[in-house]
């Protein structure tokens, strides 16, 4: 399924290079870590660990993320997710593992080095915002500036452009005690871009907000995205913000991942019976894309064509009275293959 | 029957912890029968700690050094060079500069002009919080200027800035030092329990043997007094920096120096100002008691009054202090508040333009118009005669019921429960408060105050201190009994509670000097009057814990109580009593401290506990008997402390909830 759809896009996650890349990544919280060290991997169940009276927060996560990819790390609380994206950032010293940015492994870097990568490659997005209370929202976004010593004027200069581009314009001089959350949101979201990053990491940067304004911010987390493409680690909780937002997701269940798909593979092929119940809700046809359905050696003329990288609810207006045989065209707008009606149907209706 | 049913509940739990109570009854039945060595310490017993610390400080400040340098050299040299920028705030703010001695003596240059100074700080005021403390603020100067005690508020005033930068300066080093390492912390945080513990005369005596008498003496030993707090400030507050936005500074790349200055340290800034008043307030006390030691300014003339019984011009500077202090306190926490409700762009820059020309005009007109420098003499208004007056007036009509409730205090109350306590055998005692221990904290509690008993008998001050327990147990009781049912009483009437709090605000701001006057005015030296001013002091805190412990009851509880149809006094007993009982309990240990710390001060009105022998050992130079003296006020303090906050972790326990 993942081929076709890499077939008909052109552009598959799986076919770009490498960005970031973890490998057996444990973080085990204890007194006795060096009890820890000396076991082999087949005996680090958790059981095992609780007897050397060991957590494993982080077990054994092992996982690529293309370039320019966004990647969601999802799970319920206390699944250990942020911790995760703590280990990859090297915020938390992992117990065991390798994380690579390009052939560079983090966990070797000396401090100048981290604090290099971290100056110049990444940009992090918090959950309650963290923003610096006594600066304004002009002088917040251009604090990594600052940090590194870009002149003053530069620097300003840059931290307007992007007021401009997260829509505060006019708002700069405000203090962030005078904002709303999701304004505040947007603050932390402009800082975290200011250094222009490869690499952009979320820690459930819109739980702390409400629904309405969550939406608003996924939808601007998308345009910008697609104005300039990064490569994204997302962590949530929330199933809806993660199916709308990543390529793939990663879930997670006690320190352990159990699953890493696309939104399409996890509700149709669940690998657990905890994904199975964790995506239960999710109708069919908000994930399955239409190069899954669709058949490749059937040519299809006459009437409106669908995009192969559309979901079926995307188009399940056009399923209503279309021809039998739906037309369907890559990105580039090149013919390839057929969609039957009928079988599009069935998916939506699977949902209801 | 739910009534009878709920205090079964409550009793059930009790009887497990006193198992083993008969055995107590009969040792304390088998008390009169004790054998001498166990009803009073034994001589050969005390241990002459108060000889070794004496000759110890002796021999430091007289003998120690290294290569013909002494360490005498070294603290002459560190109070000479603390003298130099005492004079130049006094030039600047009090006396102007002068040149020539005696007779000889000019005035070459005018100190800032009252009106000036008042006025470009009624500026401030205006700016920070607004009309109201503007007003204080200009009658508080008025005040000063009108009965001629300008020069002593700016001697004092003088001081405190001085202090105040000291102690800030070197709170913050030592602060995030310790923020820092978890081993300096540790260290820290128990030394500076103890110091927060010393009653603060014992500060004195060692300045005034190293750095000799006069304000530099004073100024250190205002500034190791003034440290705990602004240290413990500092840590607290570089604490509430959250997780996130630590993190936020390591993901931008911040360098050590970084984190610090741009970000933590901003972060932190309103709970530093929080710090900052309270080192502020407890340097404006500490220098007007370090006025003993030439400190000079305001507190001297409230001591010369005390000594002297001259109410009035004691009443009149007292009210200076009053005056300073509630300026002080309210212009501090006008900042503090407005950091951390990060109200900005309140002082503009015209606003220093005008508070400058202010203070230059004046200063500059008082050149030509003297009485702009200083209030002219002649003119300064005296209300003494009136309070002298007064108190004559209260003494001869009054003085047959005053007497009479003195008399009965004395002799029905005060009296009887002092002779109890030192005729109880010190091994009862002991045994009593260390079983105290074990059942509210356990063993670790027990031995501590095991030790600290132990310390208070061996070092020869058993009955001092016995009399220091009788005068703070009673003014305790006493505090207690009117402070907490009336904050109670206030909780549940919301349109109390801000000018109640303002109430407690002011008290708590006074220094102690102050607390001392109007009791010794109408009740004149003694046990009694002391017993007064410790309890007026010590009411504030039991009132503020009152409140607090009642508004902190979750409201959930209270309304689930209404609904399963409690009356409101079953609501009071069975669920806010308890939910409050771990606030009430640090309400009372904060009464303790504030009753210790004060009855300190009264030994100033006469008292015979251990307060006295500090304050004696002071006026004679005794630096040994005073020291130990202090530590055993401090061991008092450190009991009381370990005991109630033992039971307040024990009903938070109860409770389920964390109290702080």
């Amino acid at each position: 399924m993942l081929d076709a759809k890499a077939a008909a896009s052109g552009d598959s996650a799986l076919t770009r290079p490498i960005a970031l890349s973890a490998e057996g990544v444990w973080k085990v919280f204890g007194q006795q870590k060096t009890l820890f060290a000396r076991r082999p991997l087949s005996a680090r169940s958790p059981e095992a660990l609780a007897k050397d009276g060991l957590v494993g927060a982080v077990q054994d996560a092992t996982f690529q993320i293309a370039q320019g990819e966004v990647f969601v790390i999802m799970g319920l609380s206390g699944s250990g997710k942020s911790t995760l994206l703590r280990c990859l950032t090297r915020l938390t010293e992992s117990t065991e593992g390798r994380v690579f940015y390009g052939d560079r492994d983090i966990m070797t870097l000396a401090d100048k080095e981290l604090v290099k990568l971290r100056r110049t490659r990444m940009g992090m997005v918090f959950q309650h915002f963290a923003l610096l209370p006594n600066r304004t929202v002009l002088s917040n976004i251009a604090f990594p500036l600052e940090v590194q010593g870009v002149a003053r004027d530069k620097a300003k200069a840059r931290a307007l452009e992007l007021v401009e581009t997260v829509g505060l314009s006019g708002r700069e001089a405000r203090f962030p005690a005078e904002l709303s959350g999701g304004q505040q949101q947007r603050v932390g979201i402009a800082r975290s871009l200011a250094t222009d990053p490869e690499f952009w990491f979320l820690d459930e940067p819109f739980s702390a907000l409400d629904p309405l304004i969550r939406a608003d911010l996924q939808t601007e987390v998308l345009r910008l995205q697609k104005t300039q493409t990064r490569t994204v680690v997302f962590v949530t909780h929330d199933l809806d913000e993660a199916i709308r937002l990543a390529d793939r997701i990663a879930i997670m269940e006690g320190g352990r991942i159990v699953q890493i798909g696309t939104p399409e593979e996890l509700v149709m092929q669940p690998a657990t019976d905890y994904v199975k119940r964790f995506v239960a809700k999710v109708s069919p046809a908000r994930v399955v894309r239409v190069s899954s359905l669709m058949e490749s050696s059937v040519d299809a003329t006459g009437g409106a064509g669908v995009s192969a990288n559309a979901t079926i609810s995307e188009i399940a207006r056009l399923l209503i009275s279309g021809p039998e045989m739906i037309p369907v065209s890559a990105e580039n707008g090149r013919p390839i293959g057929a969609l039957n009606r009928m079988r599009a149907l069935e998916t939506l209706a699977a949902g209801a | 029957m739910a009534d009878t049913f709920l205090k079964e509940q409550v009793r059930a739990r009790s009887i497990g912890d006193w198992i083993a109570l008969p055995v107590l009854i009969a040792v304390i039945f088998a008390a009169p029968f004790f054998p001498a060595v166990l009803t009073s310490v034994p001589n050969w017993a005390i241990l002459p700690v108060s000889d070794w610390v004496g000759e110890g400080l002796n021999w430091l400040a007289r003998d120690a050094g290294v290569g013909g340098v002494t360490f005498a050299d070294v603290t002459r040299a560190l109070a000479a060079a603390a003298e130099a920028p005492i004079d130049w705030l006094k030039i600047v703010l009090a006396e102007g500069w002068v040149t020539g001695a005696g007779f000889n003596k000019v005035q070459a240059a005018p100190p800032l002009s009252w009106l000036g100074v008042t006025l470009a700080v009624a500026l401030v005021a205006l700016r920070l919080s607004g009309r109201g403390l503007m007003l204080l603020t200009l009658v508080s100067g008025l005040y000063l200027a009108l009965f001629g005690l300008w020069v002593l508020a700016m001697t004092t005033l003088a001081s405190v800035l001085l202090c105040v930068v000291t102690a800030l300066v070197l709170g913050l080093a030592i602060g995030i030092r310790a923020y820092r390492s978890p081993r300096t912390e540790a260290f820290v945080r128990a030394v500076m329990n103890v110091m927060q513990t010393v009653p603060i005369f014992s500060y004195l005596l060692p300045t005034l043997l190293l750095f000799g008498y006069g304000p530099s003496a004073a100024l250190f030993a205002t500034v190791v007094y003034a440290l705990p707090p602004m240290v413990h400030a500092t840590v607290l507050a570089l604490r509430s920096v959250p997780q996130e936005t630590l993190e936020l500074a390591r993901m931008t790349g911040c360098s050590r120096a970084q984190t610090l200055w741009k970000v933590e340290l901003p972060v932190a800034v309103p709970r530093l100002a929080i710090g900052l008043n309270q080192v502020v307030m407890m340097t404006l006390n500490m220098v007007i008691i370090a006025s003993m030691i030439g400190a000079g300014g305001l507190g001297y003339d409230v001591l010369r009054a005390l000594r002297r019984l001259d109410f009035g011009a004691g009443f009149e500077a007292g009210m200076g202090i009053v005056a300073l202090a509630v300026v002080l306190d309210r212009l501090t926490q006008a900042a503090a508040h407005n950091q951390s409700t990060q109200a900005v762009g309140l002082w503009r820059r015209r606003d220093t333009v005008l508070a400058l020309a202010l203070l230059i005009i004046f200063t500059l007109f008082s050149f030509v118009i003297p009485s702009l420098g200083l209030w002219p003499k002649d003119l300064t208004l005296t209300t003494a005669p009136f309070w002298n007056g007064a108190v004559s007036f209260i003494n001869r009509e009054f003085y047959d019921p005053l007497d009479a409730i003195r008399t009965a205090m004395l002799l029905k109350v005060m009296n009887p429960f002092r002779d109890l306590l030192l005729a109880t055998p010190w091994t009862l005692i002991g045994l009593l408060v260390c079983f105290a221990g074990y059942a509210l904290g356990g063993k670790r509690a027990a031995l501590t105050v095991m030790a600290l008993l132990l310390f208070i008998a061996l070092t020869g001050y058993w009955e001092p201190a016995m009399v220091s327990v009788y005068l703070t147990t009673l003014a305790v009781a006493i505090a207690l009994a009117i402070g907490l049912p009336f904050g109670i009483w206030v909780s549940s009437r919301p349109r109390f509670h801000q000018p109640v709090q303002l109430v407690l605000d002011t008290l708590q701001t006074l220094p102690t000097l102050v607390y001392l006057l109007p009791a010794v005015m109408l009740f004149r030296n003694g046990d009694f009057s002391a017993l007064i001013a410790v309890v007026s002091y010590a009411v504030a805190p039991a009132v503020r814990y009152g409140m607090a412990g009642m508004k902190h009851v979750p409201s959930e509880r209270v309304e689930a109580a209404a609904m399963s149809g409690c009356t409101p006094w079953q609501t009071f007993r069975f669920v806010r009593l308890p939910s409050a009982m771990p606030t009430l309990l640090l309400g009372v240990n904060q009464t303790v401290m504030m009753a210790l710390s004060m009855l300190v001060i009264a030994a100033l009105v006469g008292t015979r506990e251990l307060g006295q022998e500090v304050y004696t050992s002071l006026t004679r130079g005794e630096v040994g008997p005073g020291i130990v003296a202090g530590l055993c006020v401090a061991c008092i303090a450190l009991i009381a402390d370990t005991l109630l906050k033992s039971a307040a972790a024990r009903a938070a326990r109860h409770e389920g909830d964390i109290h702080a």
